[in-house]
């Protein structure tokens, strides 16, 4: 990202973002106090959303949810279209965003063309009882009891592969409420959060699970260069989203491509603990380890530009370094289309090479007369990035990303000055295990977590 | 730096930017301060659940049995029994040695403030927190909590898998648990 292209992504506001933002507030609110308790200022929040989407295909029935709402009947099927609604102005927002940064960055992107995916067997009613529940209590009535009547739900969508995204989901939002318990009391409450949540848990619990299906694919080869790894983690959930340029054998675009590996873990589990949950994939793990280039021959890429990741149809070739992918092929790829059901802001992550800046008050990058925030609460604890090492950074491959109204960098991979020395680091970099001896020593400490807990699941569980 | 938001903001929260303006307003905000790493070999399971400090203590000297400790929030009422739901013997009127092991390895995991506002207890920085804890035993369903413990470990059980789950953007890995 030059500093003329940082000057263009700011300088270009899209309008209407604010706009949208109040109308999706003015649901979160009704969430916090719960749908049977709704007054007129909310009611008519409410009607303010269903009247901008007059002129969509959901404006009739979001007209008519609002009007039943407001009259004391909350089905779930009111809810669900309010839901839907809510993601349409977020959608709009994001793709306003995303348009912005696009064009700011010159970065081409493909177009959504996929038809809707088949239906399948519907394992999701539990969930939508539950959320409508939520709803009609709202967060300040949220209790004990409220909470844990998911259990069994997300025990049985957990034990389904293909509803993972509802049931990681689902078990994330819990652990929230749980935590914040009696949420009456609770001094603040993450509104949006937890709005876009819930919001996202209906959609994906639609009768017959269609959301959650699988995109169409095809099949590629050739050689997958890495940038650099994003982690995501809850208390029972991990995941590692590797971005990377794909380089199609005989010939081809350069596209961009993502390579997504998680697994179910425990509180317990966490830092650089994490990879050893991922072991299933020790192609990938030592790519990132040892900074590989990955040669995969037929592997499924998804309409939306990910990888699904087969590690035997995989090898680690030469050492390949991110920062000269980033710096040779980055500009010239072709970003996938986002699928229509995820476009979210907070989805936005367009991977970035950033060179020749300086990081003013340890978290905020200066790239000529311009200034982006780097988002240091996006370092993963299972990799060597610290906010010590990016504020002594000059140059970081990261993904560009929005949150309430700012745009944020978050590094995936820094080289800096330390000591007069130069260092790099990568998220991935302790992939097979940490290479810090200070971290290797404390590991050591805690001991083996993963197989203490495996030792008493085998003891107590099959009983 | 941090505010508490009711008994979930934390000591040691770094990185529970809570205090920001618009917080509210953000999408992604890790909630749920993550737990700090701790040996697990004597006390394998601990939470901040169901209105309770409660998990599973393993025997010092039977391999095969655990005992379910619990305290209440507030009332600070404590039970312990074994995963058969025997009482425990060393419960004499006074928290046993198993209680005092869920209490510290839960200070360990989210650190004393949390705990001690969890449970509704006053005590002083570095002050002994079980001492300070005034409850009476009370019976308490150990099965419940050990389905919970069984529930907690079949999470290691669910396979993994390669396809994405976009909704995880969410919940990014934050660098407070290393």
């Amino acid at each position: 990202m030059l500093a003329v292209q940082l000057a263009g992504l700011l300088g270009s506001a899209p309008a209407g973002v604010d706009e949208a933002l109040d109308l999706v507030s003015g649901f979160d609110d009704a969430l916090v106090h719960g749908f049977t308790r709704l007054d007129a200022e909310r009611g008519a929040a409410l009607g303010a959303l269903a009247a901008s989407l007059a002129a969509s295909p959901l404006g009739a029935a979001a007209r008519e949810a609002v009007e039943k709402i407001t009259a004391g009947s909350v089905s779930e099927e009111h809810l669900a279209v309010l839901a839907g609604g809510r993601a349409a102005l977020l959608g709009a927002v994001h793709d306003a965003l995303l348009d912005g940064l696009d064009t700011a960055l010159g970065r081409a992107r493909g177009r959504w063309t996929q038809p809707a995916p088949p239906q399948r067997e519907d394992l999701l009613g539990g969930c939508r009882a539950w959320l409508h529940e939520l709803a009609l209590t709202g967060w300040r009535g949220v209790d004990h009891d409220l909470v844990s009547s998911a259990d069994r739900t997300i025990e049985s969508l957990l034990a389904v592969p293909a509803l993972r995204r509802p049931a990681v989901l689902l078990d994330g939002l819990a652990a929230e409420l749980r935590a914040s318990c009696p949420v009456a009391t609770a001094e603040r409450i993450p509104v949006r959060r937890w709005a876009d949540l819930w919001s996202r848990a209906l959609l994906l619990s639609q009768a017959g699970g269609r959301a959650c299906a699988a995109e169409p694919a095809e099949r590629v080869s050739g050689r997958l260069l890495v940038l650099g790894v994003d982690v995501h983690e809850h208390d029972t959930a991990v995941q590692a989203q590797v971005h990377a340029v794909l380089e199609p054998s005989g010939g081809g675009e350069h596209r961009l491509a993502r390579v997504s590996v998680s697994v179910a873990k425990v509180d317990t589990i966490a830092g650089p603990a994490v990879w050893k949950l991922l072991a299933d994939h020790p192609v990938l793990l030592r790519a990132l380890a040892e900074r590989r280039v990955l040669e995969i021959s037929d592997m499924p890429l998804l309409a939306g530009g990910d990888l699904v990741w087969q590690d035997e149809a995989a090898a680690a070739g030469e050492p390949a370094d991110p920062f000269t992918t980033a710096r040779v092929l980055l500009a010239g790829a072709l970003a996938p289309a986002v699928p229509p059901l995820e476009r979210h802001p907070v989805r936005i992550a367009e991977p970035v090479l950033i060179e020749d800046y300086t990081v003013k008050e340890g978290s905020r990058l200066e790239l000529g007369e311009h200034g982006l925030d780097l988002d240091l609460d996006r370092l993963p604890s299972c990799g060597p990035l610290t906010p010590e090492l990016v504020a002594a950074s000059s140059a970081c491959i990261g993904l560009v990303r929005w949150d309430a109204g700012r745009w944020k960098a978050q590094p995936l991979a820094v080289r800096a000055t330390v000591g007069r020395k130069p260092v790099e680091a990568h998220n991935g970099d302790w992939a097979l295990g940490p290479t810090d001896p200070k971290v290797v020593k404390a590991q050591a400490r805690s001991g083996d977590s993963v197989a203490v807990l495996r030792e008493r699941a085998g003891r107590l569980l099959r009983k | 730096m941090i505010k508490a938001v009711n008994g979930l903001s934390t000591a040691g929260g770094v990185g529970l930017d809570v205090d920001e303006t618009g917080w509210e307003l953000r999408s992604a905000v890790r909630v749920v301060p993550p737990a700090r790493p701790r040996k697990l070999a004597k006390v394998p399971f601990v939470e901040l659940a169901d209105g309770r400090l409660q998990g599973v203590v393993s025997s010092g000297s039977d391999i095969s049995r655990v005992y379910v400790s619990s305290i209440s929030a507030g009332e600070h009422g404590y039970n312990c029994r074994t995963n058969n739901n025997r009482p425990c013997g060393g419960l004499r009127g006074a928290p046993c040695k198993h209680l005092r092991a869920l209490v510290d390895e839960a200070v360990l995991q989210y650190g004393p403030q949390r705990v001690a506002r969890y449970l509704r207890v006053e005590v002083e920085e570095g002050g002994d927190l079980v001492g300070a804890l005034d409850g009476a035993p009370e019976s308490a369903d150990a099965a419940v909590v050990f389905s919970r413990f069984l529930r907690h470990l079949s999470y290691l059980e669910v396979p993994g898998t390669t396809m994405p789950v976009p909704e995880l953007h969410w919940f990014p890995s934050t660098g407070v648990a290393r």
